[in-house]
């Protein structure tokens, strides 16, 4: 039970042979048993998740059951979530409460889903490791030596050891994919537009997207189902989006004639062999399975991550020029003045990965570096963008590895900022197009998984998902479970 | 690239101690050297991408569509009187 997917469980639930409250119960004591070990929830409050469980049971009993009824959802803590901390997994948010619920958190619970705790993730949602939260680092359920990927590691993390079995993350640069891709789990990152923003606290506007983290390709559409739709209080909510059907574009299940790109500028020297043959693997099951590979070029992709390291610091600093110790979050101690209250409190309550981020992008939008950085980035950003345009005329989708190595050990590249970076090379382009991204399990190596990831035009998630489901059928990597985590292993 | 790091952080409104400081600096420096690779890609002639879908900006009605919801909003803050949010003097 524990492993199974949220479509398993909707199935007992709708079949009467378990209750909301059973499988709420069940994620608790395995979460209790577990996160010690992994530190993938901050916050959980039992009794909250009961009572919701309950209202579920009592729902079902008097009406149809609604579409995510009674399945336990976990939430990254970048979510605003009233009744109860909200902290971004930093310490300028110590003591913070939401007084509102994202619109996502809120389509949720009016679908019938159970949300669960808070999960663990880099503060403000910058790092590729959840090695910079406030309360530590989290850990990967394939070998606790290891990092589980971030920002969303907290998230990938519980989805990977089974402490829930689906959970939300944000995605400004890969940070659902990339964990996802690290955990042995699938990933989805919407179209940007395609999910309400509102109450998710801002990193890089332009960018962020909120998604499902999920054991298989047909539950991350049975949340997505869930989480997408136009959201008047969003500005960028997109409010003539393309409707799709989510659970249509799962079962189909067939690749005949699909046209997959293979960018060449994503094997590259550098990347781990492992990594590339289970990807090129993947590509020659995709190839038996009826689609056809085609070989394609991106040829700004090599500029990607250091536009993205302009624009995400760059709307970051304006961003979080909102913690200034006056209506939220901390404030420093007895502060001289307006200037030492300002300046204080944001140097005690933002860490390091933070501060690096808003200086650099401080530093770009300054007087006579404007040019130079920002405008010029955003120039790049439109080739990247022409880039991809250019290759859907000739391909339907795109397939690469999410990531170009394993999950690493949890310390190997916190002393260089600019090594961690480049752990997002091929995740961080198509945020900056606005696309569709998915990671779905495609192999392991040396006991750690490989992520494969699919890449579509803008809102056709439904080619994102038909072709993942179709590799997904034909495979058993989505099936594997971490020993240490086992249903009948490791219980205390 | 030899950045005063401490007038940026002024500038986003961050005190940072001298260790900060001594640490942040090269940081930075070998930060924003990565990023001078973009100064290789010819980008004359492109716009600047403003929005990811090419999306012009929605509007709505002017009317109000919330509620006063002030004591709420202020029971998070740091300091309040009165309904007002507490900061220190700005003017003698």
């Amino acid at each position: 039970m524990p492993f199974s997917s949220l479509s398993e469980i909707k199935a007992r639930l709708d079949a009467g042979e378990t209750t909301a409250v059973e499988v709420a119960q069940l994620y608790l004591d395995r979460i209790k048993a577990h996160n010690d070990q992994l530190n993938a929830f901050v916050h959980l409050d039992a009794a909250h998740v009961l009572a919701q469980a309950q209202a579920s049971d009592a729902y079902r009993a008097k009406h149809e059951p609604r579409p995510l009824e009674g399945l336990p959802i976990a939430v990254k803590d970048i979510f605003c979530t009233q009744n109860g901390p909200t902290r971004c997994c930093s310490t300028i948010l110590e003591g913070f409460e939401a007084p509102y619920d994202a619109h996502v958190i809120t389509r949720l619970k009016e679908a019938g889903a159970v949300l669960v705790g808070k999960t663990n993730m880099d503060e403000f949602a910058m790092g590729s490791s959840t090695e910079t939260s406030a309360f530590g680092v989290c850990r990967n359920p394939w070998d606790i030596s290891r990092i589980p990927g971030g920002s969303s590691g907290g998230s990938a993390s519980a989805v990977a050891a089974a402490l829930a079995p689906a959970a939300l993350g944000t995605d400004t640069g890969g940070s659902i994919r990339q964990p996802a891709s690290l955990c042995g789990i699938t990933g989805l990152k919407p179209t940007y537009g395609r999910v309400s923003r509102r109450g998710i606290i801002a990193f890089a506007s332009s960018l962020d997207q909120a998604g499902p983290m999920t054991r298989n390709v047909r539950d991350a559409a049975m949340v997505t189902a869930a989480m997408a739709g136009h959201d008047s209080g969003d500005a960028t909510s997109v409010a003539d989006a393309p409707a799709l059907d989510w659970l249509a574009a799962c079962d189909k299940r067939d690749m005949t004639g699909l046209r997959i790109g293979k960018p060449k500028e994503y094997f590259v020297d550098g990347m781990d062999e492992g990594v590339r043959a289970a990807v090129e693997a993947a590509l020659q099951q995709c190839e038996a399975l009826g689609a056809e590979i085609v070989d394609i070029s991106l040829p700004h992709t090599e500029y990607a991550v250091a536009t993205y390291y302009v624009i995400a610091p760059s709307e970051a600093s304006a961003n979080l020029s909102r913690y200034d110790g006056v209506r939220f979050g901390h404030r420093c101690n007895e502060p001289e003045d307006l200037l030492d209250m300002y300046t204080r409190s944001r140097d005690e309550g933002f860490g390091a990965e933070v501060k690096r981020r808003i200086l650099t992008g401080a530093f770009a939008l300054s007087s006579g570096y404007y040019d130079a950085y920002y405008l010029k980035a955003q120039q790049v950003r439109t080739l990247i963008q022409q880039d991809f345009l250019q290759a859907f005329e000739q391909v339907d989708v795109i397939a690469t590895p999410t990531s170009p190595v394993t999950a690493f050990a949890v310390g190997e590249k916190t002393d260089d900022p600019l090594t961690m970076y480049l752990a997002d090379i091929f995740t961080i382009a198509l945020n900056l197009a606005g696309l569709p991204g998915m990671s779905q399990p495609c192999g392991m190596v040396d006991g750690l998984p490989v992520g494969l990831q699919w890449i579509a035009p803008a809102w056709r998630e439904d080619l994102l998902l038909g072709a993942a489901s179709a590799y997904e059928a034909s495979t058993d990597w989505s099936k594997q479970e971490p020993q240490a985590f086992a249903a009948n292993g490791g219980e205390a | 690239m030899d950045i005063d790091v401490k007038k940026v952080a002024m500038l986003a409104r961050i005190r940072l101690t001298d260790s900060e400081a001594d640490e942040l600096g090269p940081q930075l420096g070998n930060i924003l050297g990565y990023i001078e690779k973009l100064s290789e890609v010819n980008t004359d002639g492109i716009a600047p991408t403003a929005h990811p879908h090419d999306a012009a900006m929605p509007l709505r009605a002017n009317v109000v569509t919330n509620s006063n919801r002030r004591d709420a909003l202020q029971a998070i803050a740091p300091r309040v009187e009165s309904g007002l949010y507490v900061v220190p003097k700005v003017i003698e």
